[in-house]
């Protein structure tokens, strides 16, 4: 498999690294296929562009940086943690005090309104509801006020709202208790371009606000110019 | 202790966002534990009230017979009498030392399918049921004249009769008789107050009375210008040949075995002593039978609804891949999201026993009166037994018991989820 870095930054040396991986290699359970990934090292606060068409393993290295599965080779080094080497509670664990996830659709438990999917990651971490300086309810306000999700959307339930909503009341959810990791699947592929590029701004801008790598998966090439660093996986042979 | 809150209130908001999905299956829920628990309940009332049909008498005595026949006719007035005991056997047991009193009854005759009993004041003075409660009369008061007779509550409620009215009654059972003993009518002088027994369900009169009305009825019919008109009946003096049986009760009931084993080898007469409670839990057993079959039968019933629980749980389950990946991809342990399931099949059973609770409750209050009235059933309303309290709670951990199943299911789920995909 053939991989291609382009680092337009080099990583500095006085921001310790949010990720940095080494010879990555996942196969699925039941499968002979292998995956090679090329070596990632994001520094804190930047923002990583990942591409590349379906099947290349885009969102097998998302499960893999958020400690999902596990590597059957090579090493990961979250935040100077080795992600490799924890226990699978302990990698749930890590994702709860130091990932946010937004998917490409469905992000939200359909039971819960807006405002208790937002507060989702801290009742789950003691650290993402201790990092935030006001009350947890509070941030969660300003964060869904920032992502123009009127007050009358708080409390209804997710359902009601539109996937555009959605998928910023999923940013709100990513962005509570500033993790220093934000995962985002192809969130804005459900959008169209005016709702996509206020979006990607939005999280990027909030995201940099918090001091959050943000980990950005798409098929779209028009997107790449807004992180700091890409990475190209090509499709499997 | 986070996780656990975190976990309650996601199963509380999950029931309250999914309750029409699940409403249908609760209430079948519902309804299968209140009739499990009802039954249960009724159980324990009907051997309360069936087994305080009689208290405080020592034994029975009546012609030879088995001792379920005796109890019947005597106490239930279910079947006929084989024979009579002698007036002489009566009159002996008056004077046995060892015995403190004696009710006798003589029967025979019935008012419009009710028994007649006759007997004597004795009756009402030691006569004992429930909790040891005595006989009582609502109005008027225990028959004095030759002609009186008293009712029991059943009768005086069901046939509207009032104090003084004049009754007829019947030669031999039945409810409609051709042989009526019009010739001599009584006067209700008394209604005796609700008891819940057998009791309710006969008039009494005394043993003149009996002897009286028969008077010329020695073929079986009334041979015309032999039966008494009521003044001739008043100058007469009676003293009965015979009566049907014996309630006693003795000085000390330490020698209950004892005279009972006299009785039944007397040599003057063939005759049967009975101890009322051990015939009594006799006819449970054969009875008690039945009420076995219908609570299993009851509990089946609950099982089968606890599998339909499952069975939504598990169709409910392909709706949630979603949810799931999104907890799992927030950091909710595969052990968090599993105990989601077996939380709300606990809660959701749980919510089922608090309702049939109430609606057990609601249906004592509102039919506890009709059973009265007409079963003579009383069913009381009061705090569950220790045993009842086993079943309810039984319910909520077999509800736990069977969600394991979709939980299970679950956990492996969450424990190969991918990134936003379904597990494998």
């Amino acid at each position: 498999m053939n991989t291609e870095q382009e680092a337009l930054k080099m990583p500095r040396l006085d921001q310790p690294l949010a990720i940095q991986t080494c010879n990555l290699a996942f196969r699925w359970p039941g499968q002979t296929a292998v995956l090679h990934f090329p070596d990632i090292a994001l520094p804190q606060g930047q923002h990583l562009f990942l591409h590349g068409p379906s099947g290349s393993g885009k969102s097998s290295l998302l499960g893999l940086l958020a400690g999902m599965q596990r590597p059957i080779s090579g090493s990961i080094k979250l935040l100077g943690c080795h992600l490799d080497t924890l226990s699978a509670s302990a990698r749930d664990r890590f994702r709860a005090d130091h990932a946010g996830v937004i998917f490409q659709q469905f992000n939200l438990v359909p039971y819960l309104s807006a405002m208790a999917n937002t507060l989702l990651p801290c009742r789950l971490s003691r650290l993402r509801k201790e990092r935030s300086t006001t009350a947890p309810e509070q941030a969660a306000e300003t964060l869904l006020t920032h992502l123009g999700i009127t007050r009358d959307h708080w409390y209804r339930y997710v359902g009601q709202l539109s996937i555009g909503q959605q998928q910023r009341v999923a940013a709100a959810r990513a962005l509570i208790g500033a993790p220093e990791l934000i995962l985002a699947d192809e969130p804005t592929s459900a959008l169209d371009t005016d709702n996509r590029d206020r979006f990607l701004d939005l999280l990027l801008d909030l995201a940099r606000e918090r001091n959050s790598s943000v980990v950005f998966v798409s098929h779209d090439q028009a997107l790449a110019r807004h992180f700091d660093q890409r990475l190209n996986l090509e499709a499997r042979p | 202790m986070n996780t656990l809150r975190l976990a309650l209130s996601l199963t509380a908001a999950s029931l309250w966002y999914r309750r029409r999905a699940l409403s249908l299956i609760g209430l079948t829920l519902t309804l299968s534990i209140t009739l499990m628990l009802g039954i249960q309940y009724l159980r324990t009332e009907v051997r309360q009230s069936f087994t305080s049909t009689i208290s405080g008498t020592d034994l029975i005595v009546g012609a030879r017979s088995g001792q379920l026949n005796l109890l019947l006719y005597t106490v239930f007035h279910i079947g006929d009498a084989t024979n009579n005991i002698r007036w002489s056997t009566y009159q002996a047991l008056q004077n046995d030392a060892r015995i403190d009193w004696l009710i006798p009854i003589s029967l025979g005759d019935s008012y419009r399918g009710f028994r007649v009993v006759s007997t004597n004041d004795q009756f009402l003075a030691r006569f004992r049921y429930g909790n040891d409660q005595p006989l009582s009369l609502t109005q008027g008061a225990w028959f004095n004249d030759l002609f009186d007779v008293v009712l029991g509550a059943d009768v005086a409620r069901r046939l509207g009769h009032q104090l003084d009215e004049q009754i007829v009654l019947s030669h031999g059972g039945g409810r409609t008789s051709f042989a009526n003993h019009k010739d001599l009518p009584f006067r209700v002088s008394g209604i005796l107050k609700p008891t819940g027994t057998p009791v309710d369900q006969a008039v009494y009169i005394s043993l003149d009375a009996m002897e009286a009305m028969h008077v010329g009825w020695e073929s079986g019919i009334a041979l015309p210008g032999r039966v008494l008109s009521p003044t001739q009946a008043r100058a007469r003096d009676y003293t009965p040949t015979a009566i049907t049986a014996v309630f006693l009760g003795l000085n000390q009931p330490i020698q209950t075995f004892a005279v009972q084993r006299e009785l039944n080898q007397s040599t003057q007469e063939p005759l049967s002593a009975i101890l009322p409670g051990v015939a009594l839990s006799e006819l449970w057993r054969m009875m008690g039978q039945f009420e076995q079959a219908l609570l299993g039968i009851s509990a089946f019933v609950v099982a089968i609804s606890l599998i339909g629980l499952i069975a939504v749980f598990l169709t409910l389950q392909a709706q949630r891949q979603q949810e799931i990946a999104v907890l799992r991809a927030t950091g909710a342990s595969p052990g968090l999201i599993a105990s989601l399931y077996s939380l709300e099949c606990v809660g959701l059973s749980l919510a089922s026993c608090l309702l049939a609770l109430l609606l057990g409750m609601l249906g004592i209050l509102a039919l506890g009166p009709w059973l009265l009235e007409h079963y003579s059933l009383k069913i009381r309303l009061r705090p569950l037994r220790v045993d009842e309290w086993a079943l309810l709670g039984a319910v909520p951990l077999a509800a736990l018991a069977v969600s394991l199943l979709p939980a299970f299911a679950t956990w492996r789920t969450g424990k190969q989820q991918s990134f936003q995909k379904p597990g494998l």
